[in-house]
């Protein structure tokens, strides 16, 4: 086993690329565990710099230095193109929302065969959530709906886009998610029947209770 | 009964209404109170039978199991479900409050709550990324995040909403299972979420951290920078050991004292942004409406409180004499400070001892000696926390708050966040109902 140098282990501890194998660490651990490792002066051994007798102390403060070095840095670099089909995040300013189109009718379509099982027909309701409609919010318990409670466009599209349809969630293209935001909102009459839904009209739609909202607890933000 | 009698029958040294009695005089007095015990606290009952042995002790036991599981006798001991089909909508497994004790919920006992089922991942496939608002976006995988040096905390964690039933314009006949059981409290192992977010270099920018997870609805939550990089962690463990699929395996982000949705389960993904998400939790399910038609956006605290569970709904008082009141207080803001206890709706109170260690933002268990006359009682516990936070009454949050037009399903989710005051009452058979008081 041949012995690194002082220097040696100090730069490779900064880059928290060390991990002791084998008898080293077992050695560690064994020192690590024990009470009378942590009064042991290892920045004075250190300092001797006598390589033989070192050798040991050096892999015991490695360990013991692990938490308080400058990090373990384990974590792999991954540039923004290969995080690009998990980065499913929308922004109610509209940041985030992929390229396509879509309009009501198309819309009418995809709604028909993959939503209104659930949903009902034309978003009526059924054994899920009304999409269409929705009452005053004149009770605590009122059922909160696109139209009379959700305060961001965007919401829509992404809630959509990640989570349905519940048996086949992210299996819908982002065609047929702006067509079925559009054919939502114009069934809640808050763009027209021929309105297309896309990145830039998206954000722009007003939702009615936009401003029917108070921060909690804004001293948390 | 033959012993002298010093005390008179009843209660000894009350320290409230209704038969509420000083601790200390139960834990200090020995032989003198023991007499006491004999004649005012105990039951009349005749002598025990002659003992003989049981048929168990007469071979020998079964094989060990390599993962053991409770009694055959305690099999009622289970999280009752909400969608136990598996249909097309949220599931909710709720804690039997009421058959536990202590202050640590058992794995397989913990709160679940899932919107789309339990996704079966596979730890070795699994990856976590920070990216967004940082120098370095950075992947990790669970074998990398298990090198970081580890810390444990014991939080409770709780649904926004929990306790909905409360908000009942009656009170709903219901078990604390049913009313309370979206909370729990595990000691959570895992890496310090400031760690990692450091080591990718936070922009300045930055003020908020989209959370996603990797099951089925891609679970979306935005939690303030400000929090992710004081307490939150990436929890690995659970009691000790690895997390239960319907708490996140193979790891979730812990925000503790925060509302439990945004403790995000099968964390997969770490965004950094300027702005929130405003996703559909945030935005619409965990936003509650106000009587005035607006609603609460951001509530994120799981507020201080408390709630008796022995004895609690559903439970019979066998007969007149001592019991033991106990029951769970906690808060989202630091440690519990005070429990008062009342056994008449609320006209006297007595200070309830706490279990140490008082951990923060972890359930503490209190308890209340009392002696139940047989007559009518209604039992409240009200809690402190050491920010000077006091539980309100049921009233105090209808007032802010508002109450159902309309009885709800026990099932329902009327509103969010409710931190009030639970009462028990105790009808004069020892049958134990829900009142409003």
């Amino acid at each position: 086993m041949s012995t690194p140098s002082a220097a040696d282990l100090k730069s490779l501890r900064r880059k928290g690329r060390v991990r002791p194998r084998g008898l080293l660490d077992l050695l560690v651990r064994t020192f690590r565990s024990s009470p009378f490792v942590a009064a042991l002066p290892f920045r004075e051994l250190l300092k001797v710099g006598n390589r033989p007798t070192c050798a040991i102390a050096l892999v015991l403060a490695l360990g013991l230095s692990s938490s308080h070095a400058e990090g373990p840095n384990l974590g792999k670099p991954i540039n923004q193109a290969d995080i690009a089909a998990w980065d499913i995040s929308i922004l109610p300013d509209g940041t985030g929302l992929p390229p396509g189109s879509g309009n009501a009718a198309e819309g009418a379509k995809i709604y028909a065969e993959k939503c209104s099982a659930c949903h009902g027909e034309n978003g009526k309701g059924g054994t899920n959530g009304a999409l269409v409609g929705g009452g005053p919010l004149d009770r605590i318990e009122a059922v909160k709906t696109v139209a009379n409670f959700w305060g961001y466009p965007t919401t829509v599209f992404d809630f959509i886009r990640r989570a349905m349809p519940w048996p086949q969630p992210r299996s819908l293209s982002n065609e047929e998610v702006y067509a079925l935001v559009a054919y939502i909102f114009a069934q809640n009459k808050l763009i027209g029947e021929n309105d297309t839904m896309n990145a830039q009209t998206l954000p722009k739609v007003k939702m009615p209770n936009r401003d029917g909202f108070i921060i909690r607890f804004p001293d948390h933000i | 009964m033959t012993r002298t009698r010093r005390r008179p029958i009843g209660p000894p040294d009350p320290v409230a209404g209704n038969g509420l009695i000083d601790r200390r005089a139960l834990l200090g007095r020995g032989a003198l109170f023991a007499g006491a015990l004999g004649t005012g606290l105990g039951s009349a009952s005749a002598a025990a039978e002659p003992l003989a042995d049981d048929q168990w002790t007469l071979e020998p036991g079964s094989v060990v199991p390599a993962y053991q599981m409770p009694s055959r006798f305690e099999k009622n001991v289970v999280r009752t479900l909400s969608n136990p089909k598996g249909e097309p909508r949220t599931s909710h497994a709720r804690t039997p409050h009421h058959l536990l004790a202590g202050s640590i919920t058992p794995n397989g006992l913990h709160f679940t709550i899932v919107h789309a089922g339990v996704p079966d991942i596979e730890p070795d496939q699994h990856r976590l990324v920070i990216h967004g608002l940082v120098r370095r976006p950075l992947v990790f995988t669970l074998e990398t995040i298990e090198r970081y040096p580890m810390t444990s905390r014991v939080t409770f964690l709780e649904c926004g909403g929990n306790s909905a039933p409360m908000f009942s314009k009656e009170p709903i006949q219901a078990s604390v299972q049913a009313i309370h059981g979206l909370v729990s409290c595990a000691e959570w192992t895992g890496v310090r979420l400031s760690t990692l977010l450091e080591e990718a270099g936070v922009e300045p920018t930055a003020k908020w951290m989209i959370a996603e997870g990797a099951d089925a609805p891609a679970l979306s939550r935005s939690v303030p920078l400000k929090k992710a990089l004081d307490d939150a962690m990436i929890a690995v463990y659970q009691n000790g050991e690895r997390l239960m699929p319907g708490n996140g395996y193979p790891m979730r982000l812990l925000l503790p004292g925060y509302e439990g949705n945004m403790n995000v389960k099968y964390l997969r993904r770490l965004k950094l942004t300027e702005q929130p998400a405003m996703s559909y939790y945030e935005t619409r399910t965990y936003s509650p409406i106000l009587p005035n038609g607006k609603a609460y956006r951001f509530f994120f605290v799981q507020e201080v409180k408390s709630f008796i569970t022995h004895p609690s709904f559903g439970q019979m008082l066998a007969e007149p004499g001592f019991y033991e009141i106990s029951g769970i207080a906690y808060s989202g803001t630091g440690r519990i400070s005070k429990v008062m206890v009342s056994a008449d709706g609320g006209r006297s109170w007595a200070q309830a001892a706490l279990q140490t260690p008082v951990l923060s933002k972890a359930f503490t268990r209190f308890r209340m000696p009392w002696h139940w006359n047989g007559g009518p009682a209604i039992l409240q516990s009200r809690a402190w926390d050491e920010a000077g936070n006091v539980q309100p009454t049921r009233a105090q949050i209808v007032a802010e708050r508002g109450e159902t037009k309309t009885v709800p399903n026990v099932l329902g989710f009327p509103s969010q966040h409710y931190n009030g005051i639970t009462s028990w009452s105790i009808e004069g058979n020892g049958e134990v109902k829900h009142v409003y008081a």
